[in-house]
């Protein structure tokens, strides 16, 4: 019978990768995902799990032991947040083009400088065309569910390739919330044995892992990678599926919330949806049409389903809780931009930065941006296609 | 029973680094990979930084190595080579695999001295069950000869030419032997490919012993020390012999030289073959050869003072 229970996102986390059960697993400690690493070592020290622990001295090495161990062949895990994932930058790219179905648990911190240790998408976004999936998690029951599913996404004979689970940090890695375990025999079943492929370990059959390869095969390598990314949401899907029978709880590739009839939306991803769906229901019972679609598997972005599910709008506002400097726009618009480029008719699109280090977002925030959606619906006339919210002028 | 280590038998057992690698002819580098494998009566699964030996022995389709290899990235093959080791425990400890593997790291000193150094103090320092082996050639060759922290005092590099105002690198060498010793590590030990019975016996007693253990092995590269390309073995023996290269090993806290020259050669004999010290013959830079001669005086005299004193801390056996 599943449990219900009040427990922090890290906790929740820590909890699914016990039941996972991995082999191993490297650990560095940084905020706010220390606290999740901590629980995964009590695990380990009090026996409660089988894993291995390696506890290194950089999360350079954390993702250099991972990539070792999976490549060894075994299920293997860490956990990290903004400049321990910004110090593993090289390392996820070895990851991903080694094919190695690692799990990281990423919880969302903002970079450095100026030092912040609070939540916001700058370290999750500035990896996520690192040839990894991203899932990202609203609260600790999503954050939670992916974990489990992305260990089967991860690992799927198709595609074999490291995944990261996202949830924003503070927020909800340290808030206690009520959320349902699974029992941990279901999860065990769920995620079944770890299937290995041409483990370093088989030394009757020895393999070399890391080449070099030069322009003649180099570009062939890198299609791969992308014909398998393009195979990801499929999977995404049929994992939810099975996930489904095991919890009752229905996860596709994004959320909609009151959009099929909506006029007016939000696109926003993690915790800051919750508010907006808030907010969202004050103005439907003033009679406007707003909705939400919030991304879950970021990467590789489902774009044409993203533009199937937001073409019928009059105005959509997204919502970047990280910038991409120099590039006009939020991360998440631009891909939200180019998911509806191919649509004649289409939604006008404006775009905020909000909640940067951890800066509260408010329903207030999010009533302004629907009353500035709905003038933009009514006159089509937009004053500022991007701008901060929520910040000191 | 374990191989003897004549020439006899060795020369029955299979090269586990095969030929047709794309090293350069000459470099000191496959030879110390081939005994350090030969050594081996056990399994070995192996990792490597990025560097000469890794570009140069698995490209594309084609590999070099019969024996489970993984490369990483350049700073990181003793973290990597933690990972691979601690899985084998995991699966090992469940019943999943019962061989008994043994583990090695290769790495050139830029990629062990330098970048890598937090990576190697960081396994050493775990305690994992793996043999790293640095082979020193004393600069970054494989992109050009650039200046490491293992390249010795005088030499001309492409990073710090030998100039009218700068004559070469004006820094002593990283002490790295004795760095990775400071970590309290079960065995250390330098070896040459020039005394290769020493260095495979090295080898051999490392790997039978639990835990880290590091070899530091002298490695010529012709192009970097700009010498001729059959010169490799005779140059690491000069090294030895002029007191440049000790071969010692330090297990258990306690020195022991394992080859003792029987007459310290001048260091001139050493530098004079090789074209990177030839600055340091110019009549200007005389005391750059003084300078360097007595750094290798005050080394060995301390190495000899280090093992007699290891030596007077053990307990007499009863």
């Amino acid at each position: 019978m599943p449990k219900i229970v009040a427990v922090t996102g890290n906790e929740a986390v820590a909890e699914a990768f016990r039941q996972v059960n991995p082999d191993v697993c490297a650990a560095y400690p940084i905020t706010p995902s220390t606290d999740l690493m901590q629980r995964f070592a009590s695990f380990v020290n009090n026996g409660k799990v089988k894993t291995e622990i390696i506890l290194v001295e950089s999360e350079h090495s954390a993702m250099s032991a991972c990539i070792g161990a999976s490549a060894a062949g075994g299920r293997v895990i860490t956990a990290t947040s903004s400049q321990g994932l910004a110090l593993m930058w090289e390392e996820l790219f070895i990851a991903s083009g080694t094919r190695l179905p690692i799990v990281l648990g990423l919880v969302n911190r903002a970079l450095s400088a100026p030092l912040n240790i609070h939540g916001d998408h700058s370290d999750g976004m500035g990896a996520r065309d690192c040839g990894w999936i991203q899932l990202w998690s609203e609260n600790a029951q999503e954050a939670y569910d992916n974990t489990i599913q992305a260990f089967r996404i991860a690992e799927h004979m198709d595609i074999r390739l490291p995944a990261m689970t996202c949830m924003d940090g503070f927020i909800i890695s340290h808030s206690i919330e009520r959320m349902e375990y699974l029992d941990d025999e279901v999860v065990k079943n769920f995620a079944g044995e770890f299937r290995t492929v041409n483990p370093l370990l088989d030394i009757e059959h020895p393999v070399s892992y890391g080449p070099l390869i030069l322009p003649d095969y180099y570009m062939e390598f890198r299609r791969a990678h992308a014909e398998v990314m393009s195979k990801v949401p499929e999977v995404v899907l049929s994992v939810a599926k099975d996930f489904e029978k095991i919890s009752g709880r229905k996860y596709s590739l994004f959320e909609t919330y009151r959009l099929e009839d909506a006029e007016i939306a939000f696109v926003i991803l993690n915790s800051a949806a919750g508010t907006s769906k808030d907010v969202i229901d004050e103005f439907r019972n003033k009679g406007v049409k707003a909705g939400l679609l919030k991304p879950r598997l970021y990467r590789p972005f489902p774009y044409e389903e993203v533009g199937e599910a937001l073409k019928h709008l009059k105005a959509v506002c997204v919502l970047d809780r990280a910038d991409a400097f120099g590039a006009s726009y939020g991360p998440l618009y631009i891909d939200i931009a180019a998911s509806l480029y191919p649509y004649k008719e289409k939604p006008t699109l404006i775009n905020k930065i909000y909640g940067l280090g951890g800066r509260d977002y408010l329903p207030e925030h999010a009533e302004l941006v629907l009353n500035e959606l709905a003038e933009v619906a009514k006159t089509g006339r937009v004053k500022t296609f991007k701008e901060y919210i929520g910040v000191r002028e | 029973m374990a191989t003897p280590l004549s020439l006899k038998e060795l020369s029955k057992k299979e090269v586990l680094l095969t030929a047709g690698h794309r090293m350069c002819s000459g470099c000191g580098a496959p030879p110390v990979v081939k005994m350090v494998l030969l050594a081996s009566d056990y399994p070995v699964v192996a990792s490597n930084a990025t560097g000469c030996l890794e570009v140069s022995t698995c490209i594309s389709e084609y590999t070099a190595w019969k024996i489970p290899w993984i490369h990483n990235a350049f700073e990181n093959a003793a973290a990597s080579l933690s990972g691979v080791e601690t899985m084998y425990r995991s699966l090992k400890k469940q019943g999943k695999i019962d061989k008994e593997i043994k583990f090695i790291a290769f790495g050139g000193d830029g990629g062990t001295y330098d970048i890598g150094f937090q990576s190697l103090s960081g396994a050493m320092e775990r305690g994992h069950d793996m043999l790293y082996i640095c082979y020193d050639n004393g600069a970054y060759m494989n992109t050009g000869i650039q200046r490491s922290s293992a390249t010795p005092f005088g030499a001309d590099t492409t990073t710090c030419p030998a100039g009218s105002v700068v004559p070469g690198k004006l820094q002593q060498r990283k002490d790295l032997t004795k760095i990775m010793a400071a970590h309290g590590i079960p065995y250390v030990a330098q070896a040459s490919p020039s005394s290769w019975s020493d260095l495979m016996k090295k080898v051999r007693k490392a790997l039978e012993i639990k835990g880290p253990k590091f070899m530091n092995i002298i490695a010529p590269c012709n192009r970097g020390w700009r010498s001729r390309t059959d010169d490799a073995i005779l140059l690491s023996r000069l090294a030895v012999e002029t007191c440049y290269w000790p071969l010692y090993e330090i297990e258990d806290g306690v020195t022991k030289i394992t080859v003792k020259p029987k007459e310290k050669k001048p260091l001139v004999d050493f530098l004079k073959p090789q074209g990177r010290f030839k600055h340091m013959f110019a009549p200007e830079n005389e005391w750059m050869l003084k300078q360097a001669q007595e750094e290798v005086d005050k080394n060995w005299e301390r190495l000899l003072k280090e093992e007699a004193f290891t030596a007077s801390l053990e307990t007499p056996k009863e």
